[in-house]
């Protein structure tokens, strides 16, 4: 299988427009990737043809819409290598942090107890253990970042000691693009008794992820940054972990069965889901993985590497401008700031040649403190960016030059 | 969307880049916090209130060229002008920016000039976050304001 762009951009209706009747050079999709059409047509088939609630009905719509359900569970699981019942569906990678401080770790986490996390965590692996924290009276512990945006081993090592309860760690940092060694991190916790969550929301649009060779014993990401629909994100819990964890919501499906002398619970994977899930959510990142199955991997990455080094390169020359994190092996992601102009005003100035930038902090804010800056602007890529987007960028920020000389 | 040119006037990159009263106030009789969540631009507002009269004015911190500006335009008009004067400078701020009443901008002189970022739905906040922390300071709130 070769790897033709262009015919990939035709499958995602969105790239089509033109904003201020510019060409769209979408650089955004580390905030949330766009969605080809079998994803949306996945999507509109289970409203038109299969919708019911799942796991209630006895008639055949409803064992279409539950077999379709379960069918979306099945694929993530063989995707991610795990089995359906260590898959849980959640409304993304929020959701599956916050499920995992607040069943286990309020299980586990106990008073002068520590949660080691890195400098470069997402606020949303950051503020659930926070919460966890000072609800029990334990405190987090902050893995440094180095001047080139990396954590190194050494720090886990010497951080990792007998008061930590866990290790939550990003695999892909998205505001720097600096992909961290997991498996190591996983296995220097794992040899101190410590289990480890990994933050994938940023790992799995861009590479191959098994959860059993990571060795992690949870492993958390959102369907909306993988080609999928927002509302559907997924939790991957050993199951020996999973079956030993109290519930987290109560509600209906969640239960074997209820009554005011005691409640039965359900086993897992659905002693976490209660309440009807996003069933249409979940059938459409079951699309958004047959899809990235039909790639042929090896070149999607290729080409995302020739891109990543094509707009490093390209931005290097501008003058005045400084990258942000430079860990060698990046995912496809550039912050960068500009001298003497904030990057929301960057943001704007690209937006009015049609360059779709994040500017702002990306949700790291003591990752941008780390770095002195309040912000930065980050341009994401994805397999269906090509160079004429870098291209446009480049020729965006000359624009910005003209206006703040 | 409009033209940029429209957002990005002159007197606005000229605030953005020397910010007016851009300094501590030491001896401030009230002070607040503006605080953007979105994008994380933060300004100290501080106000010296001789009676009902706003005897200095002056903001700390940092953010982008039209919230800086803003807030700079700001400070220099307030100067001089009752706590009343200046919620009903406020107020027809909001009607400009926010809401694009246009016709505000007669009475407002030399804020006038922040009547394109009306055009410009993502930068609407970015203008008025100093004004909604000199709201705050004017009525003693403790809480930082924001533009959410
Ligand atoms: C590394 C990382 N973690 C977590 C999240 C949160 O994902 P969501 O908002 O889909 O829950 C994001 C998304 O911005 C992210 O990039």
């Amino acid at each position: 299988m070769s790897f033709d762009v262009e015919a990939i951009r035709r499958q995602f209706p969105v790239l089509s427009q033109r904003p201020h009747g510019k060409r769209l050079a979408f650089l955004d999709s580390g905030a949330t990737a766009q969605k080809p059409q079998a994803v949306i047509d996945a999507v509109t088939r289970f409203y038109d043809r299969d919708n019911s609630n799942v796991h209630r009905g006895v008639y055949d719509l409803a064992e279409r819409a539950t077999a379709a359900f379960e069918g979306a569970r099945k694929k993530v699981a063989r995707w991610i290598g795990a089995e359906p019942r260590e898959v849980i569906f959640t409304r993304g990678t929020t959701e599956g942090v916050n499920l995992v401080a607040q069943s286990w770790g309020r299980a586990h986490v106990g008073a002068g107890d520590e949660i080691l996390v890195t400098g470069m965590e997402h606020h949303s692996n950051i503020v659930p253990w926070q919460l966890l924290a000072a609800e029990k009276g334990a405190k987090l512990v902050v893995v440094p970042v180095d001047d080139s945006g990396q954590v190194h081993l050494a720090d886990f090592e010497r951080l990792i000691g007998p008061r930590t309860r866990i290790v939550a760690v990003t695999q892909v940092s998205n505001a720097l693009g600096t992909v961290n060694p997991v498996k190591e991190i996983v296995a220097l916790a794992h040899a101190r008794g410590v289990p480890a969550l990994v933050d994938g929301a940023q790992a799995v649009p861009h590479m191959k992820v098994d959860v059993r060779d990571l060795d992690a014993d949870f492993y958390v990401f959102s369907g909306h940054k993988m080609f999928g629909p927002t509302g559907i994100g997924v939790l991957y819990g050993k199951a020996r972990l999973l079956e030993a964890m109290p519930p987290w919501q109560g509600g209906g499906d969640m239960i074997l069965s209820v009554s005011f002398s005691g409640t039965r619970f359900n086993t897992i994977p659905y002693k976490f889901e209660a309440g009807t899930p996003d069933a249409a959510g979940a059938v459409g990142l079951g699309a958004a993985i047959d899809w990235l199955e039909g790639l042929d991997r090896s070149a999607v990455e290729a080409h995302e590497r020739d891109l990543l080094a094509y707009a490093t390169a390209r931005l290097s020359a501008v003058p005045g401008l400084r990258v942000i994190g430079t860990a060698p092996g990046k995912a496809a992601v550039i912050s960068f700031v500009m001298e003497g102009v904030h990057p929301h005003d960057v943001g704007t100035i690209l937006d009015a040649e049609g360059v779709a930038v994040r500017a702002g902090h990306h949700c790291a804010q003591p990752l941008m403190e780390r770095f002195g800056v309040p912000a930065t602007v980050r341009a994401s890529m994805a397999l269906y960016n090509t160079r004429e987007d870098v291209d446009q960028l480049i020729q965006g920020l000359g624009r910005v030059r003209e206006m703040f000389p | 969307m409009s033209d940029l040119t429209d957002l990005y006037q002159e007197v606005i990159l000229d605030h953005g880049r020397k910010p007016r009263n851009f300094r501590p106030m030491p001896d401030a009789t009230a002070t607040a916090e503006g605080l953007n969540p979105l994008c994380g631009d933060h300004y100290q507002v501080f106000l010296k209130l001789d009676g009902d009269r706003i005897a200095d004015v002056s903001f700390q911190g940092s953010g982008c060229a039209i919230s800086k500006a803003s807030a700079s335009l700001m400070s220099a008009a307030l100067k001089g002008k009752t706590a009343a004067e200046a919620e009903d400078l406020f107020q027809r701020f909001h009607k400009m920016v926010v809401e694009g009443d246009a016709s505000q901008a007669d009475g407002l002189g030399k804020l006038a000039v922040l009547k394109g970022v009306a055009d410009f739905p993502t930068r609407v906040k970015c203008a008025s976050l100093a004004w909604h922390a000199l709201h705050s300071a004017l009525r003693g709130e403790v809480q930082p304001a924001t533009t959410e």
